[in-house]
């Protein structure tokens, strides 16, 4: 009864899964597959690309939803719910940065955050105060790395690609911009900030789920003092991924965040190392 | 009339190995004609397609080497996972599948059993209950007879019930990963099972064991991942007692159209996501969906285990096709 219907739906399936896998062939053409070649062949759109139909989006989508609650720390899971979920979103960050000088600049040079292009040892003989400096401290307080995102894999355009790789990249910047620790807290004020920003499917869920991971007296500081902040600070400052953190190391963190239209935190839970059970 | 039979599958065998060599010899030269017009770059890389053959992993077309690296690789990944994936992929039928295969077997006590690329110790443990099982009951059954004797007799014959006489039954896991391996001990241990099972690392294209050893020869769901079919048949050949079994159990080809696109739409939609959700390893099962896909159906495998001098060669469609039990005997 429902097969005849699907039919014409079914093929327009077939013909956008043929379109991306047309794409990824002529990438593919060019190395046949051998062992030598792991790294400069791939089959897709990027490195990490794997080609998915909007049928396996949905069920990635619903799946690693349903992974993410079941365990938080399953970061790869939030990350394959971010990529399934957050074409539009992506697409309208990517209009953002465009529209913007610095931002455009960004998208044109495809700059990386990771151990291999921040230089740690100057950026820890910056003076206090600036920006540098203050990412520094916060990634020893807090024991990260920028190394530790997820590839993006499921997202079929090579742009928004890499504007959610820049997204996961920027998320420790913001978290020294907001002044915010990577408690259970500061997580969720970040999330908060990114959902009013960014309007991205995946933070929303995680604002909304988050607190309820929270006790009593931190739900209370979110709900009064913290939570409208983020909000209020999100919607109104200028789009964080069109920064060019790379070259702004040296200047002030408080001029930094005037210029983002930032105000600086109303107050600051305390770094605990303690995460959330 | 046996002869002209004989003939027939013969010759049928011959054409079919010489389009299977004029397939590999396209591919080759295909390949090659791409080396040299796109890979100015590494003379390497032309000189692997001239010296390596070719074969499939997945839809892809690797070197012979390469695929047992990658077989290795994928194994490795998922080792931790598998059971759990294979009961989420198959929605617990797996079990009931090498279920069937033990009652196929009806395997005697003292049997000596052999599981190739028996990894995690699925069909190894199934054995065991199973014989253990059929020896309680004869004893129940002996002792159950005894029952209406006289004491005197009952005496006499004590010697006889402890005489244990035939050797126990003794399983052989043996698989070419030792991440696998290492997930079957464990699990053993969980169970409490440690007699009459032995964990071996080989590869079964190169047995490590002497001509002439096992009555009974177990490849369940690894043979598509192994590079030289034939080879390995013709191991499972040499290390069987004459009279030995050699059981397969392997995906196939669904015969119904309807379920084959069921099964289709299932196998590349949802076992994918599947692994990218449990395991966090999309490539790996994308590789399984498509190893199946490449292996050949059953008339076909069924010529290859008769090629390699198996005799009463049969095969038992489950689920429709979409497994398929081959069974056949030295003699």
């Amino acid at each position: 009864m429902w097969l005849p219907a699907s039919k014409p739906l079914q093929r327009w399936f077939n013909q956008r899964h043929r379109v991306l896998t047309c794409k990824a062939v002529c990438v593919q053409q060019l190395c046949i597959s051998s062992s030598q070649f792991t790294e400069s062949c791939y089959d897709g759109l990027y490195p990490g690309h794997i080609p998915t139909t909007p049928i396996q989006k949905a069920l990635l989508a619903v799946g690693s939803g349903v992974a993410a609650l079941q365990n938080p720390y399953r970061h790869d899971m939030v990350a394959v719910l971010g990529e399934t979920t957050g074409h539009l979103a992506l697409i309208n960050l990517r209009d953002r940065m465009r529209n913007d000088p610095e931002g455009y600049t960004i998208l044109m040079e495809r700059p990386r955050i990771r151990l291999s292009t921040l230089d740690l040892s100057k950026m820890s003989s910056l003076p206090d105060g600036s920006f540098g400096r203050e990412y520094f401290r916060f990634l020893e307080d807090n024991h990260v790395t920028p190394d530790s995102r997820a590839d993006v894999k499921f997202v079929d355009n090579e742009e928004l690609a890499y504007v959610i790789q820049r997204y996961r990249e920027v998320h420790d910047l913001l978290h020294t911009l907001l002044g915010m620790p990577t408690n259970m807290l500061g997580e969720v004020a970040v999330k908060w900030f990114e959902a009013a920003q960014t309007g991205l499917p995946m933070c929303t869920l995680g604002a909304v789920l988050g607190p309820l991971r929270l006790n009593a007296s931190r739900l209370q500081t979110l709900f009064t003092t913290l939570g409208p902040w983020a909000l209020l600070n999100g919607r109104r400052a200028r789009c964080v991924l069109s920064i060019f953190y790379e070259r702004r190391w040296e200047q002030s963190l408080e001029d930094l965040r005037q210029e983002l239209n930032i105000e600086p935190p109303p107050i600051t839970p305390s770094a605990s190392k303690k995460r959330s059970t | 009339m046996m002869r002209s039979g004989n003939m027939a599958v013969s010759m049928g065998l011959l054409v079919r190995r010489l389009i299977r060599l004029s397939h590999r010899n396209v591919a080759v030269s295909r390949a090659a004609v791409l080396s040299r017009s796109h890979c100015h770059w590494e003379p390497l890389f032309c000189r692997s397609f001239s010296d390596d053959r070719n074969t499939h992993f997945g839809f892809e077309t690797v070197s012979e080497d390469d695929k047992a690296k990658r077989v290795y690789k994928v194994f490795e990944n998922v080792a931790q996972k598998y059971d759990i994936m294979n009961d989420a992929m198959s929605l617990g039928i797996h079990r009931l599948w090498k279920d069937m295969l033990l009652h196929a077997m009806h395997p005697q006590p003292g049997a000596q059993l052999l599981d190739v690329a028996g990894g995690t110790g699925d069909i190894a443990f199934r054995f065991l209950d199973y014989v253990r099982t059929q020896q309680e009951q004869k004893r129940r059954r002996e002792v159950r007879s005894m029952q209406l004797q006289s004491w005197q007799e009952i005496s006499n014959s004590y010697p006889t019930i402890d005489e244990g006489g035939h050797q126990e039954s003794r399983a052989v896991v043996c698989d070419i990963n030792k991440e696998m391996l290492k997930v079957g001990k464990e699990k053993a241990d969980g169970k409490g099972i440690s007699a009459g099972l032995s964990w071996v690392v080989g590869d079964a294209e190169e047995l490590p064991f002497d001509d002439d050893q096992f009555d009974i020869y177990t490849i369940a769901f690894g043979i598509r991942n192994v590079t030289r079919i034939d080879q390995a048949l013709q191991e499972a050949l040499r290390v069987l007692k004459p009279g030995g079994r050699f059981m397969c159990l392997e995906f196939s080809k669904v015969t119904n159209p309807v379920l084959a696109r069921i099964y289709d739409a299932y196998s590349f939609q949802l076992i994918p996501v599947l692994g990218e959700v449990i395991a966090g390893d999309w490539k790996s099962y994308q590789y399984l969906v498509e190893s199946i896909r490449k292996f050949p159906d059953q008339e076909e495998f069924k010529y290859m285990i008769e090629d390699a001098g198996f005799y009463c060669v049969k095969y038992f469609n489950l689920t429709g096709g979409v497994v398929a039990l081959h069974s056949g005997f030295k003699l």
